[in-house]
């Protein structure tokens, strides 16, 4: 019998898990000091066990502060960007719509390289990100309802618009910076890395993720009834315009986040969502679930790879170009029909 | 029951869309909008259901101001069966159905057995059953119609209301679609459709509104209202109606058939 993408929902969420897990683990023994996977275990035990300590203590160092909150940024952005994605494209009803694609992440960083030059905390960039963030959105979305009605094609024209227009604003900031510091950090910054991640933005990150998770798996059932337009899930008896702002400003929310934290990064939120529905159908109340995993575990892959790499840090933002580019060629091949 | 009354839409106060609209629509009616492309009668369905804002007028469910009441009160009255499109993403049939249950669910939760039951149900009682686990897209334009309208059915509303439910169906999908509508009325459902076709008011309803320019120019039986000189000032255009005896039965229907020089 054919296994159709929407059969054994619970079992393989549960190998997703499992998978996470195991690649969790396993990252920690990647990078520049080599440790076995029975001392990485045994250091991360040590913090609630009491196990004499035979290792050297920088490793410590490498494993606790180091590793752990990479890993777990990676797990976090690479999820949070797929989540995002997906609402987005259940929102707009279209295959083709990403956080990137409406803008949020050139406001974003536009706002943190304005943040940037002006020499401001961690607090006030994230800040100053999240407001632009949310104006690109806005901006995108009252461009298209001005010119559109609700059409597509216009909505996604208005976010290029938005996009080329912080990209910009993004290079009148990176011409007024200066040479020595400020404009190399934010070059860097931009092509995104989660090489400057630490605990205190996996602390900032937390709770950000849980607000807008929590929020959009309670409308999960309605977010899901945008798929069919907005019109008929009215008559459905959604509160649309409710439901609209929920999406909009948690995926706007994590964009942000993840952005703040470790820069623009491309293609996750756009290709990670197809793999999710070839795995567990379309039902959005499924891929946000499934996005999550699959992302988390996608994004910590390819930092795995930035690690392992001896000598250079490769961006971020540019190896899930490039690893994303064939994937969703593949992508391409494989789901002809459901995209019209 | 529906009552609506003096219901007026405009976007510009100058050119009105719809004017003094009144009509009325009982348990167990098959009420059949009839008018020339651009009159007003799919704007007439939204504002019936919350889509666009009429500027005056009554409208009632069984005394019940809709005008007041949330869109989730509405959608409990009122479910719409919107013409079926192609959709962005490759769902499943049963999951189209299920988003009826949407309004049911309890806040954050899912979808309970009870909830896949009644989709169950809802497309055995159309006999669409076999086809839960087919993809949307991948349907005719006649089974797509059928899974829109079991959605509606499992919304649980008792009025549904059809933009053309028989637009872009062969002879063999219209019949099954009237007497789909029509078995749906038989079981207390009232229905209020749109048709480009005059000769469905005689096969399927026993109201007919012909709606010209925004205004309701006529109302009443079919066999009353739906005739040639009605027709042809509906439409602008040479219309008859006539009687057909059926070859093989001795029986006579109405048939309307629009003329060319």
């Amino acid at each position: 019998m054919k296994i159709r993408s929407n059969d054994y929902f619970k079992l393989k969420i549960l190998l997703l898990v499992l998978l996470a897990l195991a690649l969790f683990v396993a990252s920690f023994i990647i990078g520049r000091y080599a440790i076995t996977m029975k001392t990485v275990i045994d250091i991360i035990l040590a913090q609630f066990f009491d196990i004499p300590q035979y290792w050297d203590a920088t490793l410590n160092t490498v494993i606790l502060q180091v590793r752990l909150p990479r890993i777990m940024l990676a797990m976090m952005v690479g999820g949070a960007l797929s989540v995002a994605g997906a609402s987005y494209q259940t929102l707009f009803k279209n295959p083709m719509v990403s956080p990137d694609i409406l803008g949020v992440s050139a406001g974003a960083g536009f706002g943190a390289a304005l943040a940037m030059i002006n020499n401001s905390t961690w607090w006030e960039i994230q800040t100053v990100a999240f407001i632009f963030g949310i104006i690109a959105v806005a901006a995108a979305y009252l461009i298209a309802h001005m010119f559109g009605d609700h059409t597509i094609t216009v909505l996604i024209l208005a976010g290029i618009v938005v996009s080329s227009l912080f990209q910009a604003l993004i290079s009148i900031v990176k011409t007024l910076a200066d040479t020595e510091n400020e404009l190399p950090s934010i070059t860097f910054w931009l092509m995104g890395s989660l090489g400057k991640g630490t605990m205190n933005d996996v602390y900032m990150m937390v709770p950000t993720l849980i607000i807008s998770l929590g929020m959009i798996y309670f409308f999960r059932n309605q977010i899901n009834t945008l798929a069919v337009g907005e019109d008929e899930a009215i008559t459905m008896g959604v509160n649309v315009p409710l439901v609209k702002l929920v999406v909009i400003v948690s995926s706007t929310l994590m964009t942000v986040a993840a952005v703040s934290i470790c820069g623009i990064i491309g293609w996750v939120g756009l290709i990670v969502p197809h793999l999710a529905r070839m795995i567990t159908g379309a039902n959005y109340s499924k891929i946000v679930i499934t996005s999550f995993l699959i992302g988390g575990a996608f994004l910590l892959i390819i930092d795995d790879i930035i690690r392992g790499v001896e000598g250079v840090e490769l961006p971020l933002g540019v190896l899930t170009a490039l690893v994303g580019t064939p994937v969703f060629v593949f992508l391409l091949s494989r789901v002809k029909k459901g995209w019209t | 029951m529906l009552t609506v009354e003096e219901l007026s839409f405009y976007y510009d106060p100058d050119r009105m869309i719809l004017k003094d609209i009144s009509f009325s629509l009982e348990t167990k009616d098959i009420l059949c909008l009839l008018g020339p492309n651009g009159t007003g009668k799919t704007t007439l369905l939204r504002c019936l259901l919350a889509l666009n804002k009429m500027k005056s007028g009554r409208l009632e469910i069984d005394g019940c101001d809709l005008t007041k009441a949330n869109i989730k009160k509405r959608a409990e009255m009122m479910a719409y069966v919107p013409q079926a499109t192609v959709m962005a993403f490759s769902y499943e049939a049963r999951e189209i159905v299920m988003m009826g249950r949407v309004t049911h669910l309890a806040s954050g939760g899912s979808a309970s057995r009870e909830d896949r039951k009644q989709v169950d149900e809802a497309m055995e009682k159309l006999g669409i059953r076999h086809m839960s686990r087919a993809l949307f897209n991948e349907m005719s334009g006649g089974e797509r119609q059928m899974i829109l309208i079991a959605r509606a059915l499992v919304q649980q509303a008792k009025i549904l209301v059809m933009d053309e439910p028989t637009a872009n169906l062969d002879y063999s999908n219209q019949v099954k679609m009237l007497q789909v509508i029509k078995d749906l009325a038989e079981q207390g459902y009232s229905i209020l459709m749109t048709s480009h076709f005059p000769d469905h008011a005689f096969l399927a309803c026993n109201r007919a509104v012909l709606m010209r320019d925004g205004y309701i120019m006529s109302q009443g039986l079919p066999e009353d209202i739906v005739n040639t000189e009605n027709l042809t000032k509906l439409y602008g255009t040479p219309v008859c109606v006539t009687e057909a005896k059926l070859d093989y039965q001795d029986r006579t229907i109405k048939v309307c058939v629009p003329v060319m020089n």
